[in-house]
Order: C-alpha cells, then sequence, then structure tokens
C-alpha cells in the first residue's frame, strides 16, 4: 500500500509534474544538465546531486539551462523572467554562496510586490543544499536560513520527509511570491517515507504534527526533524511523552500549532542546526516566551551548535551537530525542571 | 469461552487492517486482578488510522498490565495476561518475561493483502483481497472515503469468506479525475469490477453513496448480486446533511477537516489527528477537490439527494440488510423505513460510521447475513 521512496526521488517527481503541467516552468542552474559548452556527453550530471538528471534531453535547452559558475547571472535571470512571465526554478548549489546574489533575492525579488503598488509579481523558487555533516568544511555546510527568515516579501521552505519535499516543490512554483527551498544534503537519501503517485500541494504556514505526545513539545527543522525523532524514541522508554512539530515552512510560520501544542504540553524545546544567534530556534523561543508564557512550566531550551564556523575535522564536525543524545538531554531538562529547584 | 484452569492467556495488539504496524495503549477498562469475560473491551488503543477497543477473547482475571498507557507498541505486542486465580504470581511473571512478540506481518509471510489494481473504462480502479473461499463479498465505501474505512471488517469477514474492497473512482489510489461523477457511472465501474474481477454472485456490502450505488448496481445488473448489505445508505429518502459535504470538500487544513470529519461518528475521541492528516493527504492531491465537488453537485444537488432508490431495491427479491447508526448525523437512521421488508440493524453508540464505532456488532450481522458458504471452492 504504501509507496515508500526518498526524498530525492519525490523531487524529481515534482520537477516531472511541474515541467509538465505549466510550459512557463523553466530550470536553471550550474550543471544541472552538465556538459553544456563543452564536447562529450551532456545531460552528464543532472545537477550537483543528481536531482534533474534526464530533464534536459526530455524538455529542451530552452527549458532546462545551464548556466555559468555566476550565482549573479542565475538568480538574476531567474528574477526577471520571473517579473516577465515565466515560472523559474533555479538551482543555487549551495546557501552558502548566496552572499554572491544576495542583493538580487534581499532588494530586488523581496520588493517588488512592495516597491509596484503589489503590480509586480516575482514567482521564482530558488533551490539551495543545506546543512553540515558532509566533510564539505565550512564554506558549504551551513543552514543560513534565518538570513532569509530575516527579509520580509520571501517565503522559506524547509522539508524534512519526501512526502514534504514533493507538496511543498509543487506548491512553491504555483506560489506567485520568491520562494527559497532549503534542502539538506543529508536527507536526499535517508529521508524515505510514503508517497502519492500523483501530484499534490501542502500549503505554507501549516506545521506537520510528526509525533504527537503530551510532555514536552519538540520543535524541529530539516534533518533535525529527525534527530528529534531518534530522541523522542529513547525518551519514550524513560516515560517522557514527546509531540514533534515540523514547521516545514518558516516564512510563513505556523504559530498557532506551536502555541497550541505548547498550551498542552507546557513545555518547549526547540532544535535548530543553524548558527545559535538570531536562529529560528530563539525566534520561535522569543515567540512562546510572548504569547504562550502562561503556559510554559518550564524554561525555554534552544539546541543549536556552537556560534563557530562549521569545522572540518571530523570528529569537531560531527560535535557541532546536534544529535539525539543533547535533545534527548534537553528534554529531560525541561521535564524535570522545577521553580526554585534548579535544573 | 473460559480461560482453561491453570493455564496463561496474553492479549495482544490486534491488526486491525493491513496497514496497521502498531499501536498506543490510551486507557484501561480493567484493573490489574479484575475479572475479565469474553468480548469486553478490556483496554483501548490508538493507531495511526483510529482509536479502538481490544477485547478480552477468554474470561478470566487480568493478571498484569503489562502495557501502560501512553506506550507505543507492535502489533502482536503483549498487553495484558488473563488466567484464573489458581495460577500463582510467579509463573504469571515468567510468562510476561518470556514472551516473544511473534511476527505477525502477514504480508512478509503470504505475500498478500497486496493491493492490486484494474483498468476499467474510467481509468484505474484500486482495490484489496483478503481470504479465500467461502462467499465472495465487496466492500464499497462511501463519499471521500477509501477502503481503509473497512479496517476493522476486512479481517473478520475474510476468515469465512472472500473479500474484496475497492477504492470507487476518484478516491483512494484509483484514477482521480470523475468525467461523469453521477452515482449511475460510478455503479457502472463497480459492475464492471465485479464482472471483470470477481467471478460469480457476489455480496455486496456498501456504506452511504457506496450503499446507493450498490443498490444500483443490484437493480441494473440483478445477476451480479446475491444480497446487498447497506450501511447508513444514500436512496432511501430525500434528506442528507449537505452541509456536511460542503464542509469536508471545502476543508483546507486539520482544523476545518477535523470539524468536518467528527460529524461522521457518535464518539468523537476515535477521530485522531493521524486520521485528519490521512484524508488531508487525499484532499491534497490535484484533482480530488474538484472530483468531490462534480460527485456532491451531481448526487446530492442543494443539499439533499437526487435519487430515491427504495422501491427499485424493494423489489430486487434477494436478501436485503440495513445498518444504522441511531445518531448518524449525515444520512439519518429514520430512512430506514422505506425498505421494510429489510433486515434491520439500528445500533447505539455509532454515528455514520458504524462499522469503524461498532465493528464486531457489524461483523456479526454481516457474517449472519450472507450465512454459511453455499459452495467452497
Amino acid at each position: 500500500m504504501a509507496r515508500i521512496i526518498t526524498m530525492r526521488q519525490a523531487l524529481q517527481e515534482a520537477f516531472l509534474h511541474l515541467m509538465e503541467e505549466d510550459p512557463r516552468v523553466i530550470m536553471l542552474g550550474e550543471d544541472i544538465a552538465g556538459g553544456e559548452g563543452s564536447p562529450g556527453s551532456q545531460d552528464a550530471w543532472g545537477g550537483d546531486m543528481g536531482l534533474t538528471k534526464g530533464l534536459q534531453p526530455r524538455f529542451g535547452k530552452s527549458r532546462v539551462m545551464d548556466t555559468p559558475i555566476s550565482e549573479s547571472a542565475i538568480i538574476g535571470t531567474a528574477v526577471g523572467a520571473a517579473t516577465c512571465g515565466l515560472r523559474p526554478i533555479a538551482e543555487l548549489m549551495f546557501v552558502d554562496f548566496m552572499g554572491v546574489c544576495f542583493d538580487q533575492i534581499m532588494n530586488q525579488a523581496a520588493k517588488f510586490r512592495y516597491m509596484f503598488g503589489g503590480r509586480a509579481e516575482t514567482p521564482v523558487v530558488i533551490r539551495t543544499q543545506i546543512g553540515a555533516g558532509y566533510r564539505g568544511a565550512a564554506q558549504h555546510s551551513q543552514c543560513l536560513y534565518p538570513l532569509f527568515t530575516h527579509i520580509p516579501g520571501i517565503k522559506c521552505v524547509i522539508p524534512s520527509s519526501a512526502y514534504d519535499a514533493k507538496g511543498l516543490m509543487i506548491e512553491a512554483v504555483h506560489d506567485n511570491d520568491p520562494v527559497i527551498f532549503f534542502e539538506h544534503k543529508f536527507l536526499y537519501d535517508s529521508a524515505r517515507d510514503d508517497v502519492p503517485e500523483e501530484a499534490y500541494t501542502i500549503p505554507f504556514g501549516e506545521a506537520s504534527i510528526v509525533r504527537e505526545g503530551g510532555d514536552v513539545t519538540i520543535v524541529a527543522l530539516a534533518r533535525m526533524v529527525h534527530v528529534a525523532r531518534e530522541a523522542a524514541s529513547v525518551l519514550e522508554r524513560e516515560g517522557i511523552s514527546c509531540e514533534i512539530i515540523d514547521p516545514r515552512t518558516i516564512s510563513p510560520l505556523d504559530e498557532d500549532t506551536i502555541l497550541e501544542s505548547v498550551a498542552k504540553t507546557g513545555r518547549l524545546v526547540v532544535v535548530d542546526e543553524a548558527y545559535p544567534r538570531c536562529n529560528v530556534g530563539k525566534d520561535i523561543a522569543a515567540l512562546v516566551a510572548q504569547q504562550g508564557f502562561a503556559d510554559l512550566r518550564a524554561p525555554v531550551e534552544v539546541v543549536s551548535p556552537p556560534h563557530t564556523p562549521v569545522p572540518f575535522a571530523p570528529e569537531l564536525e560531527d560535535a557541532f551537530i546536534p544529535d539525539a543524545a543533547k535533545v534527548a538531554d534537553a528534554v529531560r531538562r525541561v521535564a524535570g525542571w522545577q521553580r526554585g529547584g534548579g535544573k | 469461552m473460559t480461560v482453561e484452569e491453570g493455564s496463561i492467556h496474553a492479549i495482544t495488539v490486534p491488526k486491525w487492517g493491513m496497514t496497521m504496524e502498531g499501536g498506543q495503549v490510551t486507557t484501561w477498562h480493567v484493573e490489574e486482578g479484575g475479572p475479565v469475560t469474553a468480548g469486553q473491551e478490556v483496554l483501548d488503543i490508538e493507531t495511526s488510522k483510529i482509536a479502538g477497543s481490544v477485547e478480552a477473547k477468554v474470561s478470566g482475571v487480568l493478571r498484569r498490565q503489562v502495557a501502560r498507557p501512553g506506550q507505543a507498541l507492535p502489533v502482536g505486542a503483549l498487553l495484558g495476561v488473563v488466567a484464573d486465580l489458581s495460577v500463582p504470581d510467579a509463573a504469571v511473571d515468567e510468562f510476561v518475561a518470556g514472551f516473544v512478540t511473534e511476527s505477525v506481518d502477514e504480508t512478509a509471510e503470504s505475500g498478500g493483502p497486496a493491493t492490486k489494481s484494474v483498468e476499467l473504462a474510467g481509468g484505474k480502479l484500486n482495490y484489496t483481497v483478503q481470504g479465500e473461499g467461502g462467499e465472495t463479498v465487496v466492500l464499497v465505501h462511501g463519499f471521500g472515503g477509501d477502503l481503509n474505512n473497512w479496517l476493522f471488517n476486512t479481517a473478520a469477514l475474510a476468515a469465512e469468506h472472500t473479500v474484496y474492497a475497492l477504492d470507487l473512482p476518484g478516491h483512494g489510489a484509483s484514477a482521480k479525475s470523475l468525467d461523469d461523477a453521477s452515482m449511475d457511472s460510478l455503479a457502472a465501474a463497480v459492475a464492471e469490477f465485479v464482472s471483470k474481477v470477481v467471478s460469480g454472485r457476489v455480496h455486496l456490502v456498501g456504506h452511504s453513496l457506496g450503499g446507493g450505488i450498490c443498490q444500483l448496481v443490484a437493480q441494473r445488473q440483478p445477476d451480479l448480486v446475491a444480497s446487498l448489505t447497506l450501511i447508513a445508505p444514500v436512496g432511501l429518502g430525500p434528506e442528507i446533511h449537505g452541509g456536511y459535504l460542503q464542509a469536508f470538500i471545502a476543508a483546507k487544513n486539520r482544523r476545518e477537516l477535523k470539524a468536518a470529519v467528527t460529524e461522521l461518528f457518535h464518539d468523537q475521541s476515535v477521530v485522531t489527528g493521524r486520521m485528519v492528516d490521512d484524508i488531508l493527504r487525499y484532499k491534497r492531491i490535484l484533482g480530488v477537490e474538484q472530483a468531490l465537488g462534480r460527485l456532491a453537485a451531481a448526487n446530492f444537488p442543494q443539499g439533499g439527494q437526487a435519487l430515491l432508490l427504495a422501491p427499485g431495491t424493494e423489489a430486487l427479491g434477494i436478501p436485503v440488510g440495513l445498518i444504522w447508526g441511531r445518531e448518524d448525523k449525515i444520512v439519518p437512521a429514520s430512512h430506514a423505513a422505506a425498505l421494510p421488508s429489510a433486515r434491520l440493524l439500528l445500533l447505539d453508540g455509532a454515528g455514520h460510521m458504524p462499522m469503524m464505532e461498532q465493528a464486531k456488532a457489524v461483523n456479526e450481522a454481516i457474517l449472519g447475513w450472507i450465512g454459511p458458504a453455499r459452495s467452497v471452492s
């Protein structure tokens, strides 16, 4: 009954559906086919992670374009094409490279709707990889989504499952605003779950309740959802029941589901793989401190890496990434916390 | 049946439906040391699909509550132990300590109840088949449902008969396009399914819209149908809860859908978050909302029923059984009066989904009405 596929396959199905559904959908990025402009094999790569392989032979070079190694060219082209009526999916290999084209996102794409009296739309989707754990060193391993969440006018999507990835990708291309679609490189093959064969959408701003529980709420994103699940299984054997909430999109953010869960549990742990200062975990902690204060029975815990660039040394990189043991410790602290009793 | 003197009986996590892998214990209804009688509801379990009660298979004393509320366990895991008082505590403890959860993964053991599909004129139709021999039973779900609506029924019926459950066109894993959403067209698809996939006359069991469809199949092609069991069917009166249909179609999120779906049940606590999420998954497939809209418009225009099938069904001359929950808010149980010659089972503590809320009574009624197999293949 169940049709278990990986997040990689789920995204490939979404691309295929979108390209067939609407001729205005185009794709561009570095090596998204591979081999352009050189002799030898075409469509050799299908993108850095092979997600777009097979699309150029099927839909042609006018809809699936290899670009030069220039982030400004990729994003500038995509944003411009979007304002002129196309629906581009631009691949910007790693979020770490966004600095090069940040003005086009932050000051152009994000602002058009607001600076042209609501008459300009920019239906562009920018796909990019996030996350540590691949020995990629400090410039290929970051989770920079808080930078984009900070900017109004951009929607930020961070799937943790194959099901969510497919539905959110189709929703992203249907959406008329700029969307940054953050794909955790660790999840392409490790996130495997039940995905319908047909096309479907998941609305933005609706959190997923990954696991129901009554004692502690854990809010987590992307790979950290899986880390939280691992922790919750351990904690269940200790008699602590965790509810896990995956916001799926952080702009817009489903505040209601988080607040309703905390109203039930009274305890919150947020797990965020992004650097700890000004990250999404802190944002959600502040939300609950402001709007859910009366429900809280313990201080909020945020589990994040230390405030340091992602280390290259494997032992240090592993220690940098929040793991189930750290999450479980945080949950035990909030579960056992008593006023005046310390921790 | 009383537990044999000196013997120990295990209460284990049951398998309700083919997709169930486990469940979470919610409440015990019997205290440790308390008496249980066969058939008594001993504890409640919540599965990914629905909450339900586990019944004792034997009478005796509940010697141990092994599973505690909140605990999630796989199918076949030990929940509790029933034994009479002659069994010493040490023996009970030894039984608990030595209990090994058997693999009850049917798909691993026997290759089936796999999902199958058949190409019909209107597109792919998805179905399952369980059991062998006996009579042939075909289960037809209602508006917005799928074959999982029968998760408490298929195994019980398949113990004696061959049981097919199908996803109607526009539903479940069947093709989602519904160009002609009339009940006639759906009945034609079911009749085509029966002719193509099943041999011989079948016992049709239809719920709600499926109950109307089954009546039409029997009226159009009486040679295909041996008996009808209609559970809260449409087609017997002018009223239907049109507001429910519209709310179900329009529901965009968990909150709206949960509000709609709880109207189906007498006991609203059976509606779990996962049940709502599963229906949302279906509703979010592109084309489904339009298909449901067409279905409602074609068959329930202006919030009433377009097709009255009672006279034709009454004239069929085959056994007809009616099952209705007294608390049905969608199709009123008073419609049962339209089929005066049908056998009627009116159930307390059930709304529009008696096959889920009162599964045991529904299964017993269907098995009784179908009777023993006339020919064993």
